[in-house]
């Protein structure tokens, strides 16, 4: 009885959570006349792929397909991934191997940036932009994430490099091995895994930031995918099959990767308070 | 071991200048952290102190923003201005509220399913975390999208919903039978309560796993014996598994604050813009004054350092919450 109502509870908190992932999906694969019918259907009758071709094919504005949008968003988060990862790699070296003066006060300014409303330098940030020339590019808002993941990825990145024994380090110095060898041959492919991890992360805040996209880029043929889908979809009209189409498209590979690294995520977020 | 050590301090030994090489050594965790510094100080710290300083002066063209126009210091008047503003005070308490709101809603949902995944058999655990972790991961935006169309006013889910009820019953209710065409987004009320709906459903997640994590390092004996010397459930949180997880709760909670503090996408997605003043909230209160034509980019920096007063001192909180258990461990 007791455990037929703690699973009970369980099926609705699961109903609750996926139920609007997979109202997106089903959704997206309804032809018109289901979608806006004055019965929704659980489960589409006509399952269709109409929508996607729509979103695929067709151009959003003129010249400019869903496409183009999706490829200014891969460009500007893959910079974003390979700037942060290569400089919080150095970082977290720093802090994981080396014992020195300011190594506390580095971290809790880690800590602290990461912690500014990242909402209220919008308009600084607005002004570096425009006296930059970035103003309407790409590279402004690769500058602008990689400066929002780096502080993330340092911390998350920093467990890895400590889980790698030093005494392998050690032995490769004894070898003979300077230490940009020890760092390429021997640090660096051990510590590939937490890279990746720290690397998805990075994808995902760039991949999903609006605010920023929204006010550096004005050029319609510039804008990332989050802005094109505010901008073409929040209209009165909205073809509520194309938008969910779009954001299916958009999810997906959110979803995949963030499964891949959450559990680095929490311990990341929690620090020291969740340590197993 | 030992032969480790004796081969490194022969290595040393034959390392001709010792000396040297240790001071160059002792450089390198600077060299390494440089890039790292310089990004945060000129992307995080420098607009920081931007933001401060553009709230003391009359910025409204973009042509000041270039350098092609002077800048008109104005001392506090940009504060005197939002202070004195009855509108910004309805927004300070919207955002109080709301952030009060969704975060003891967010925390009690999340503790609540942490507990009860920590009860559940493993293939259920397994089945219900991850329906959990599919509401974690939807990005904020397509999350807001979807419930947009699930509170549609002709075809959405919800609506169908209301329309199914009794007729009798709905305008004994809520005084209508006909929902077809009702605005969901239009009264400011109603607007919130989705708002913390959307927001409740994506943060949730991460109490509910964190919890979930904190609980599993709790040894079951413990519980198990409270049980047994007959504390119900509601003793047996109280009394044993709230004080060994407070350190996790406290910074869940500060966690939460901010996040809950500063929500923009989900807003501006559901209000389809920032047209809709009746739900503004801070930061997108600070974003409307700056960038809404005619752009007030001194008045809407001032707005955004009230946002960042209050999250800093949660902030603070924070800091000292995580230092204290990396000295524990």
């Amino acid at each position: 009885m007791k455990k037929l109502a703690l699973n009970g509870a369980g099926l609705l908190v699961a109903l609750f959570a996926a139920f609007p992932v997979y109202w997106m999906i089903a959704t997206s694969l309804k032809p018109n006349r289901e979608i806006f019918s004055a019965t929704p259907r659980p489960v589409p009758a006509e399952p269709t792929l109409e929508h996607y071709r729509e979103i695929l094919t067709g151009n959003l504005i003129p010249g400019v397909t869903f496409l183009d949008f999706f490829l200014n968003s891969v460009l500007v988060a893959v910079a974003t991934v390979l700037l942060s990862g290569l400089v919080a790699l150095l970082a977290a070296t720093a802090v994981a191997r080396f014992r020195f003066k300011l190594r506390t006060s580095f971290l809790i300014l880690l800590l602290v940036v990461q912690m500014i409303p990242l909402e209220a330098l919008v308009i600084p940030l607005f002004l570096m932009i425009q006296r930059l020339g970035l103003y309407n590019t790409l590279p402004s808002l690769i500058l602008t994430y990689l400066g929002f993941s780096l502080p993330f990825a340092v911390w998350m990145l920093r467990g890895f490099v400590a889980a790698v024994p030093k005494e392998l380090e050690e032995a490769a110095a004894i070898d003979g091995a300077s230490r940009a060898q020890t760092f390429r041959k021997v640090l660096f492919p051990l510590v590939a895994p937490g890279l990746v991890a720290t690397s998805i992360f990075s994808f995902i805040t760039a991949w999903n930031e609006l605010i920023f996209a929204l006010t550096f880029v004005n050029d319609q043929q510039k804008y990332t995918l989050p802005v094109a889908m505010t901008f073409f979809f929040g209209r009165d009209d909205t073809a509520w099959g194309s938008v969910m189409a779009a954001s299916t498209l958009f999810t997906l590979p959110v979803i995949v990767f963030f499964l891949l690294v959450q559990r680095r995520m929490v311990s990341g977020l929690v620090a020291g308070a969740v340590k197993g | 071991m030992t032969t480790l050590t004796k081969a490194t301090g022969e290595a040393a030994a034959r390392e001709n200048p010792a000396r040297r090489r240790r001071r160059k050594v002792d450089r390198l965790p600077y060299l390494l952290l440089l890039p790292c510094l310089a990004i945060i100080a000129v992307l995080l710290l420098w607009p920081l102190g931007q933001v401060v300083m553009m709230s003391f002066y009359k910025l409204d063209s973009v042509r000041q923003l270039r350098g092609d126009r002077e800048w008109p210091w104005v001392g506090l008047a940009n504060y005197a201005q939002i202070l004195g503003d009855p509108f910004f005070r309805t927004v300070l308490r919207n955002t109080v509220l709301f952030a009060v709101a969704n975060v003891a809603l967010t925390m009690v949902l999340g503790t609540l399913v942490g507990l009860l995944l920590n009860r559940l058999g493993k293939k259920m655990a397994t089945f219900v975390a991850s329906c959990v972790m599919l509401a974690w991961a939807t990005p904020a935006l397509t999350g807001t999208i979807v419930w947009k169309w699930i509170f549609d006013d002709t075809s959405g889910l919800v609506t169908w919903l209301f329309n199914k009820l009794p007729d009798g019953l709905s305008s004994t209710l809520f005084g209508r039978s006909d929902w077809t065409g009702y605005g969901w987004f239009n009264d400011p009320l109603m607007f919130f309560a989705i708002l913390t709906l959307v927001v409740v459903w994506h943060s949730f997640p991460f109490i509910a796993v964190s919890v979930l994590a904190g609980l599993k390092s709790v040894p079951g004996e413990l519980q198990e014996a409270a049980r047994v010397d007959g504390a119900g459930p509601w003793r047996v949180f109280w009394s044993v598994t709230f004080p060994i997880l407070r350190p996790v709760f406290g910074i869940l909670v500060v966690l939460s604050t901010i996040w809950d503090f500063k929500v923009f996408t989900q807003q501006f997605v559901l209000a389809g813009g920032t047209q809709d003043r009746s739900t503004f909230m801070l930061s997108i209160y600070s974003y409307a004054e700056a960038f809404s034509p005619p752009p007030k980019y001194g008045l809407g920096s001032a707005i955004a350092v009230i946002l960042t007063v209050i999250l800093l001192v949660v902030t603070a909180l924070y800091v000292r919450m995580v230092l204290r258990q990396e000295d524990e461990s």
